[in-house]
C-alpha cells in the first residue's frame, strides 16, 4: 500500500470536497465534520462525477409518513441518475450489498508525522510540518 | 393433454353473474328493496363486459336468455367439471362501485355477498368466493369486511382495478389492514367505476382500447400500491391481480426498479428493491395470457418474472380467452403447471390450505 499526500487540509474543510488524481485514479474527497473519506469518482451506474453531486441526509422511513433524517451531508446523490452513495462507506443506499463505488481510506496527518516516512508520495508540493495534510492510502 | 394438466387445479378467476336486479332483492334490507323496486333502480352493469361482445362470454359458454355466468349448474359442468377443478374463487363483477351513494353501495356489497354464499357457495362445495366492498368508503368497506370474515369460504377481498383514487392512498388502508387481519389477500379485477377514462390520456373509442388499456391501469395501480407504502405498511399482505395480463410485468419491474434507485429518498418506506417486494407480496392470474408469438418464449417472459412462484391458474370463465380446454399453455413444463394450478395458489389463499388441510 502506498500512501499519498494529496493537499493541505485546510484545502477541504468541513462540508467540502475536493477531486483528488492519485496515482491515475479520480478520487473524490469529502470532509465530514473534520473526517476524511475518498470515493472513486466514477458512479458505478454509468460513469457519472460522483465529486459533482448534491449531498444530503439520510432520508429514512420505518412506516409511509413517518420521516426520519439523520446524518446530513452524509450522502451524496451521483449528478446523472441520482443513485446515493454513503461518503463513509461507498455502499449505494438503494442496494448497499450489491452496488457500490470504491472507497479509499483517507487520513489526517501532521506534516511532522508525514517527515518520518520514508516511502511517502508527495504529489506536487512541498510538506511543512507545522501543517496538517490530507493523506490516501492506495 | 391439459385437461389432465387441470384436473386438481384451483381456479382463481371465475364469474358468477347476478341474473339481474331481482336476484338481489331478497338479500337487500326492507329499506332499500323497496327504493330499488320504486325508485326503478337497473342492473348494475358496467362497460367492462358488453353482453353481445366476443369477450364477454365464449360461445359455448353462454347462458340462452341470461348473462353467461348466471346459473350454477352450467358454470358446475362447464367449469368445475369441465377443467376438473378443487377449487375456485368467484369473482363476482356487479357493479356496485359505480354507486355514488356510500350506503347503497354498503347494502348492495352486503347483499352481493349473502347472495354469493346463499345461491353459490351453500350449493357448491368447491366454490369459494371473494368479498365485494363498497370501495366508496373505506371505513364500511373494512366493516363488511369484519362481517363476512368469519365465513371461511370467502378468501380474498375484491377491489375494482379503477376507481376515484390510486389504491395505495392512505385512505384506503382501513380496507387493507382488515384483510391483512384476516389472512384474506386483495384481489384487484380488472375493470372499475368508468366515470374516469380509462386511460391517462382521456377516452378511447373502441372496446378494443378498453381491453388492452386495462393493463396501464393495473400498471399505474401497482406502481401506487408500491410507492405509497402499502406493502410497506402491511408485511403481511398479499395483492393479487386478476385478468391483469402479467407478459408485461419484466419491462414494468426494470422500468420502476431503476426510479427507485434513483428517487429513492423521495419514498424511504420503500426500503428495498420494488421487484423484490412485488415478488414476495403479489400474485397475477393466469388468464389473460398475452403470450409471445413463439410459444416457447413464454418460458423466457416467465424467467424475467424473476420467480416462478407469481403466476395463480384462472380460467376466467365465461369470458372468452381462450378456445376448447387449453387453459394452460402447452409449453410449460409440468412441475411449473403444478406450481401455477396447485401450489402457487395455496400458498396465497391461506383459507384454501386451511380447507384443504381439514
Amino acid at each position: 500500500m502506498l500512501r499519498h499526500v494529496v493537499a493541505p487540509a485546510s484545502a477541504v474543510p468541513p462540508g467540502g470536497r475536493m477531486l483528488a488524481e492519485v496515482a491515475g485514479k479520480k478520487i473524490a474527497i469529502f470532509n465530514l465534520g473534520g473526517e476524511f473519506f475518498g470515493l472513486l469518482n466514477r458512479c458505478p451506474h454509468q460513469g457519472g462525477e460522483l465529486c459533482r453531486g448534491t449531498t444530503s441526509g439520510l432520508l429514512e422511513a420505518a412506516a409511509p409518513g413517518e420521516y426520519r433524517y439523520t446524518r446530513q451531508g452524509e450522502i451524496l446523490r451521483c449528478p446523472w441518475h441520482g443513485w446515493e452513495f454513503d461518503i463513509r462507506t461507498g455502499q449505494s443506499r438503494a442496494e448497499p450489498q450489491r452496488i457500490r463505488t470504491k472507497a479509499y481510506a483517507v487520513e489526517r496527518a501532521s506534516g511532522a508525522a508525514l517527515a518520518e516516512e520514508p516511502e511517502l508520495r508527495a504529489e506536487t508540493f512541498p510538506v511543512a510540518i507545522e501543517q496538517d495534510y490530507i493523506v490516501v492510502d492506495l | 393433454m391439459n385437461a389432465m394438466a387441470t384436473t386438481g387445479a384451483i381456479d382463481c378467476d371465475i364469474h358468477p353473474a347476478v341474473p339481474g336486479p331481482a336476484a338481489l332483492l331478497p338479500y337487500l334490507p326492507p329499506q332499500w328493496r323497496d327504493m330499488v323496486v320504486q325508485r326503478g333502480v337497473h342492473d348494475l352493469e358496467t362497460i367492462t363486459y358488453p353482453r353481445n361482445s366476443p369477450l364477454t362470454a365464449r360461445p359455448d359458454w353462454r347462458v340462452p336468455d341470461g348473462k353467461a355466468g348466471s346459473d350454477l349448474g352450467q358454470l358446475r359442468a362447464q367449469a368445475l367439471d369441465g377443467f376438473g377443478l378443487r377449487y375456485a374463487i368467484c369473482n363476482c363483477l356487479y357493479g356496485v362501485q359505480v354507486l355514488f351513494s356510500e350506503d347503497m353501495a354498503a347494502a348492495y356489497a352486503t347483499a352481493v355477498n349473502d347472495w354469493l354464499a346463499a345461491e353459490w357457495l351453500d350449493r357448491e362445495p368447491r366454490l369459494r368466493a371473494s368479498i365485494v366492498v363498497p370501495v366508496q368508503n373505506p371505513e364500511m368497506a373494512a366493516a363488511e369486511i369484519e362481517r363476512r370474515a368469519a365465513d371461511r369460504r370467502f378468501v380474498q377481498v375484491l377491489l375494482p382495478a379503477q376507481g376515484d383514487v390510486p389504491l395505495g392512498k392512505r385512505s384506503l388502508w382501513p380496507i387493507y389492514a382488515a384483510a391483512e387481519r384476516h389472512g384474506l389477500p386483495v384481489g384487484i379485477h380488472a375493470g372499475g367505476s368508468y366515470r374516469h377514462p380509462i386511460t391517462p390520456v382521456g377516452w378511447p373509442s373502441y372496446h378494443t382500447e378498453d381491453y388492452v388499456d386495462q393493463a396501464q391501469g393495473m400498471q399505474t395501480q401497482l406502481t401506487s400500491l408500491v410507492c405509497e407504502g402499502v406493502f410497506s405498511k402491511f408485511p403481511e399482505l398479499r395483492v393479487v391481480m386478476i385478468e391483469s395480463g402479467f407478459t408485461w410485468l419484466p419491462a414494468f419491474l426494470w422500468r420502476l426498479e431503476k426510479y427507485w434507485r434513483g428517487l429513492r429518498m423521495e419514498i424511504p418506506w420503500v426500503d428495498r428493491s420494488p421487484s423484490a417486494i412485488i415478488r414476495d407480496q403479489v400474485r397475477f392470474t393466469l388468464q389473460p395470457v398475452d403470450g409471445p408469438p413463439e410459444a416457447a418464449d413464454l418460458l423466457k417472459v416467465i424467467e424475467h418474472m424473476g420467480s416462478e412462484e407469481l403466476l395463480l391458474f384462472s380460467t376466467d370463465y365465461p369470458h372468452w380467452q381462450f378456445d376448447g380446454d387449453a387453459a394452460l399453455p402447452a409449453t410449460l413444463p409440468p412441475e411449473l403447471m403444478r406450481r401455477i394450478t396447485v401450489e402457487n395458489p395455496l400458498e396465497t389463499y391461506p383459507r384454501l390450505r386451511e380447507a384443504i388441510a381439514s
